[in-house]
């Protein structure tokens, strides 16, 4: 195994499984229109991860592939966050949970972008477009959530706190990475900051950390979601469409 | 799309917005279709994501519905036949004669 083989999983697991989680609201988004956009980003998220893995593959060098990666690896294997795991919740929840991830993605692609790694670099320079346009939907949300009605205000402040814990996790130093996560906190504070006092919401306190995704240890939430995107794979191995 | 599922009350569905799309530079905009959105900001968003997912469009327009005056088909005779036999309007009716160098 050789390179950034840990950070160039962990990553691939982030898109994997946020694109899991986003594809469940397919066909049961608020409206029509909406249900094409969250399976828009779902698809922009699986193509990030598809690449990601496919590049982690060849790095460990024992014949993995994309496939292999996702689908035949057991939840203590994953490297994801662990915010993209969380249950999907109401629409205000997810919303919370696509903005920070989105406005964590855009800052680590944009640096990914210029990184020595020539293939983590083009993979980067695709991925920040995408997620570009990922945070401007879930900004909207947000703002139009947060400064809309007096229900629609709590039902998102309620989100933005219950996942605000989660965010933490994304940015624990890695000197050694491509990228230090840590040195994406500002951009992601500047972004969160702005966004939140424009859609009238609260910044929450910083009091638990909850973190152990990037270490496999994760929420009861990531086995059932592995089961139901695996199932198939395991049952029809190399089924193919 | 454009009923509402009934599970939500029976609440009216967001405004009607009519989209057009610029396929490439020097190209007018040309109507694609239309979509259910609150507001234009989101109507573009909703566009972008309904109608150039396959690299169909460099610019989008979105239009209330409401906005848009449209000719009713009951006056379809009215409105079009009179051009049916008024060839002279066509520029291939005329024969350009001799000696004509710069029309």
């Amino acid at each position: 195994m050789n390179g950034p083989f840990e950070f160039t999983v962990s990553l691939g697991d982030d898109a994997l499984v946020a694109a899991q989680r986003l594809a469940e609201w397919t066909s049961r988004a608020p409206e029509m229109e909406e249900d094409v956009a969250l399976a828009n980003i779902a698809l922009d998220q699986l193509g990030a991860a598809r690449l990601l893995l496919t590049y982690a593959g060849e790095l460990e060098g024992a014949g993995r592939d994309e496939d292999a990666l996702a689908y035949l690896r057991d939840d203590r294997e994953f490297r994801n966050c662990l915010l993209v795991e969380l249950p999907n919740g109401d629409f205000a929840v997810t919303m919370a949970k696509l903005f920070f991830l989105a406005a964590y993605q855009l800052p680590l692609y944009t640096a990914l972008a210029g990184c020595a790694d020539e293939r983590l670099a083009a993979i980067g320079a695709k991925a920040r477009k995408e997620s570009a346009y990922h945070l401007d939907h879930a900004a909207l949300w947000v703002r139009r959530l947060g400064d809309g009605t007096e229900e629609s205000h709590r039902r998102m402040q309620a989100a933005v706190d219950g996942t605000w814990p989660y965010v933490h996790e994304l940015f624990a130093a890695d000197p050694a990475a491509p990228v230090d996560p840590a040195t994406l906190r500002g951009d992601f504070d500047t972004t969160v900051t702005t966004v939140l006092a424009e859609a009238t919401l609260t910044r929450p306190e910083t009091g638990w950390t909850p973190a152990g995704g990037r270490d496999g240890v994760h929420t009861e939430h990531l086995s059932y979601l592995l089961a139901e995107m695996q199932v198939l794979h395991r049952a029809h191995p190399g089924a193919r469409w | 799309m454009n009923e509402p599922t009934g599970q939500r009350g029976g609440r009216e569905p967001a405004p009607l917005w009519e989209v057009f799309v610029r396929a490439r530079r020097g190209l007018s905009h040309t109507h694609v279709g239309s979509l259910h959105a609150p507001d234009a900001e989101l109507a573009l968003h909703h566009a972008r994501d309904l109608y150039t997912r396959r690299q169909e469009g460099v610019s989008i327009w979105v239009v209330p519905a409401g906005a848009i005056t449209a000719s009713s088909p009951d006056e379809k005779d009215a409105f079009f036949d009179p051009a049916a036999d008024k060839v002279y309007r066509h520029p291939t009716f005329y024969e350009v004669p001799d000696g004509v160098a710069h029309l």
